[in-house]
């Protein structure tokens, strides 16, 4: 057998669990990795510039391809620059690797130079973590770490690599196991078949149904069996800010997204449902606003593959434990096997009455904002021509606030992966890093950060990163010059004071800021500009743009749930409400 | 209301601070954690007591099961099972009069005087946790100088068993 040290140990496990990119960044303890790295062309390494970001790319080439995106950083700083970047996959339950240099063995607990407790400052934000002792264990935790993220409800997972563990004069023999298996983690597939019956013969006496999904169906890559079902039942979708994509955004089926900037069709649909379906979304406080008030009427199924997701918030009618995978297709088979049809009659005037509301104040009429005009552009239409001119092809990565949310509103993903932002953890700073892992992962795909001047700005570094690698993506900031979720709020509960969520014309010269980086910049005050701008910008196939797109400062997203109200209890706009 | 939960566990590092760490991040309280070996060195076994009603309970379950290193978790509270606490007390017992109301105490409580010095004595105990409770009020006024309890440990009655 062969005898290896344990640097080309882990790279050589790396390429036997699948893994063909690493983002990373080095640094003392990892510097073996680092050497073991240098020698061999299996793993490519993508150097980012700050480990926030490598671990925000890792995750953004994990959501667009569904394989386990990996990330490595040195011990200390480097690990602690990870946290946000791991906290955001776990919210968000996102397969993950990311290996970290340690101190040696002997220097732990003496606060050594560079020593953090990795496993402790992340222990509640992992889904697992794992010191390895000895060069001898190093194939065998890998091959654990990458089976572990990617199965049950996924998620990061650390795996942390003492310096001398690593150490090029000790080799020692690898293997890699053929097969992986705990004792102590079997995680559930299959629902419970009596649950799964009974649901079905819930569904098809419901009258008032309506499909919520989150991104359990995005994750599981269910999207196929949803279509399926909800075209079969011809019930109303709705999906979850982290499952859009999850069915189609121009299905006439569906509502728009529910929740805090939910639809009014979607939100008011939910209340008023008599049969909720939840599959792949886990009653998330964003969605569901006041618990006590939530959805007086319904029956509620609950489909999750994570137990504790299930009846966590709220209590489930039906609980069923199983990926959305397994217990969608059962479904289908048992409603096939079943005689009962849908009631055809209740759901045609449930239809009447959905299309009612889409009609009256439905999102997509014409009414729900004031349209631009010269030089006062919604961002709500950069939104509508960033569709436009990508055709709805382009996968779209997203910060943190309202650009984040009108991406969501006014971009219709039909298909899964497509929409790439931190729900959860709602981290600014996601989205350019992320950009690149999709890039990466689908360079001849168009792929667009849409950000904010407050958000670009916690990762703009990583534009370096894009010049370096070759990582043309498109940055669409939605410039208010403001913290605008944060001005909104502030606007609505605190009279307008803006409370540091200005910059006092601070803000960089993103055009120049760009140039410096070797890119193309653009800045967009008129309307008129717009369009051919961004044709423009699209047409520079290998070229990373970054538009500076100057928005109306005063707009707010809308619809917005009335705190401590139901689902349906929104405002629609500054003055009307629900 | 009153819980007691079983666990086995993998015996690993970090094993146990993952157990404790969900505690305090899901805002649970642990009242008592006993842990040790069992007759298989690569298993740990825990018990914990806490309180909640029956959703956090459910919830906590659940909590536990879905660590990695987690093989079985019970909450025993739901079927007939046996406590058990080990406690220890130092008492203060320099004059006759109350050496021997100590050990008349520790008689009545089937206690046993593991250790004596001419101003201490020490009583270990065994029981359920209200037994314990008793056993400390009942010599209070003797002047306890220290307790030490062991925290509950559980097994279910009648033919269940946790093992792998
Ligand atoms: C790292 C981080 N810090 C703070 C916040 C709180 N926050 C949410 S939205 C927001 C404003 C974002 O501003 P910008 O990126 O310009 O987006 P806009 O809302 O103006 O579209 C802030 C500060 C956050 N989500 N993430
Ligand atoms: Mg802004």
């Amino acid at each position: 057998m062969e005898l290896l040290s344990g640097g080309d140990i882990l790279i050589r496990a790396l390429k036997d669990a699948g893994v063909k990119d690493v983002w990373g960044y080095p640094g003392g303890a990892a510097l073996h990795i680092y050497d073991a790295l240098y020698r061999q062309d299996d793993v490519f390494h993508i150097l980012v510039r700050h480990e926030q970001a490598a671990v925000h790319a890792a995750d953004g080439f994990s959501r667009a391809t569904g394989e386990v995106g990996t990330a490595l950083v040195t011990s200390g700083p480097g690990a602690t620059n990870a946290i946000t970047g791991i906290a955001t996959a776990y919210m968000d339950s996102i397969p993950m690797v990311v290996i970290s240099g340690q101190v040696p063995l002997s220097k732990i607990g003496q606060d050594a130079f560079q020593e953090t407790d990795m496993v402790g400052v992340s222990r509640p934000i992992v889904k697992h973590s794992f010191l390895v002792t000895r060069a001898e264990d190093i194939a065998e935790t890998i091959a654990k770490a990458y089976y572990i993220a990617a199965t049950g409800r996924p998620g990061p997972v650390v795996v942390d690599i003492p310096k001398d563990v690593t150490d090029p004069s000790y080799k020692v023999a690898y293997e890699w196991p053929t097969e992986t298996k705990m004792r102590s983690y079997q995680p559930t597939d299959k629902g419970h078949r009596g649950q799964i019956k009974r649901a079905v013969k819930t569904l098809l006496g419901a009258k008032r149904p309506v499909i919520y999904t989150g991104g359990g169906i995005v994750i599981d890559n269910a999207a196929e069996h949803l279509i399926a079902l909800a075209r079969k039942l011809n019930f109303p979708v709705t999906n979850t800010l982290m499952g859009l994509g999850g069915y189609p955004g121009t299905d006439r089926q569906y509502l728009g997204m529910l929740g805090m900037h939910g639809t009014y069709e979607a939100n008011t649909a939910m209340h008023h449902a008599d049969v909720i379906f939840a599959v792949g979304a886990r009653f998330d406080d964003r969605v569901t606003n006041d618990l006590e008030k939530f959805c007086p009427h319904a029956t509620i199924i609950h489909i999750d593959v994570d137990p504790t997701t299930v009846s966590k918030n709220i209590e489930a009618h039906i609980p069923i434990v199983g990926t959305c995978t397994s217990v969608l297709t059962e479904m289908l088979s048992i409603a096939e096997q079943l005689t009962l049809e849908p009631d055809a009659e209740a759901l045609a005037d449930w239809w009447q009455q959905i299309d009612q509301w889409r009609a009256d104040k439905g999102i997509y009429t014409e009414s729900r904002y004031e349209p631009s005009s010269g030089t006062c552009i919604k961002p709500q239409d950069v939104i509508k021509m960033l569709y436009k001119i990508t055709e709805g092809e382009a996968i779209i990565t997203s910060d943190v606030g309202q650009h984040q949310m009108f991406a969501a509103q006014y971009y219709l993903f039909d298909k899964p992966r497509m929409w790439i932002n931190s729900g959860g953890l709602g981290t600014m700073g996601f989205g350019l890093p992320a950009a690149m892992g999709c890039k990466r992962a689908f360079p001849d795909t168009d792929v667009a950060c849409v950000t904010g001047e407050g958000s670009i700005q916690m990762c703009i570094q990583e534009l370096s990163t894009c010049t370096q690698h070759n990582l043309p993506v498109k940055i669409i900031n939605l410039n208010n010059a403001a913290l605008g979720m944060v001005r909104q709020w502030q606007d609505m509960n605190y009279s307008s004071r803006y409370s540091e969520s200005v910059y006092e014309d601070s803000l960089p010269d993103f055009v120049k800021l760009a140039e410096a980086y070797g890119h193309v910049g653009m800045k967009i005050t008129h309307l008129d500009e717009l369009e051919e701008k961004m044709r423009e910008c699209f047409a520079m196939k290998d070229r990373t743009v970054f538009m500076d797109i100057c928005v109306d400062r005063s707009e707010h997203v809308y619809p917005m749930q009335v705190p401590g109200g139901s689902m349906r209890d929104l405002w629609l706009n500054k003055t009307e409400r629900a | 209301m009153k819980r007691i939960i079983s666990i086995l566990l993998e015996n690993e590092s970090g094993a146990l601070s993952r157990v404790v760490g969900l505690f305090s991040q899901r805002g649970y309280n642990i009242d008592t954690l006993t842990v040790a070996p069992t007759d298989d060195d690569t298993l740990s076994r825990l018990t914990l007591t806490t309180q909640g009603d029956d959703h956090m309970a459910e919830q906590i379950v659940k909590q536990l099961h879905k660590l990695i290193d987690t093989i079985k978790v019970v909450d025993l509270t739901e079927g007939a099972h046996i406590e058990r606490e080990l406690m220890l007390v130092k008492l203060k017992a320099s004059d006759n009069d109350i050496r021997a109301e100590v050990k008349s105490c520790a008689e009545i409580f089937r206690g046993t005087i593991v250790d004596v010095t001419p101003n201490t004595y020490t009583v270990q105990l065994a029981g359920d946790s209200e037994k314990l409770d008793a056993f400390i009020e009942a010599v209070r006024e003797i002047g306890i100088m220290e307790v030490v309890r062991s925290g509950v440990s559980g097994i279910a009655r009648g033919d269940k068993f946790l093992r792998v």
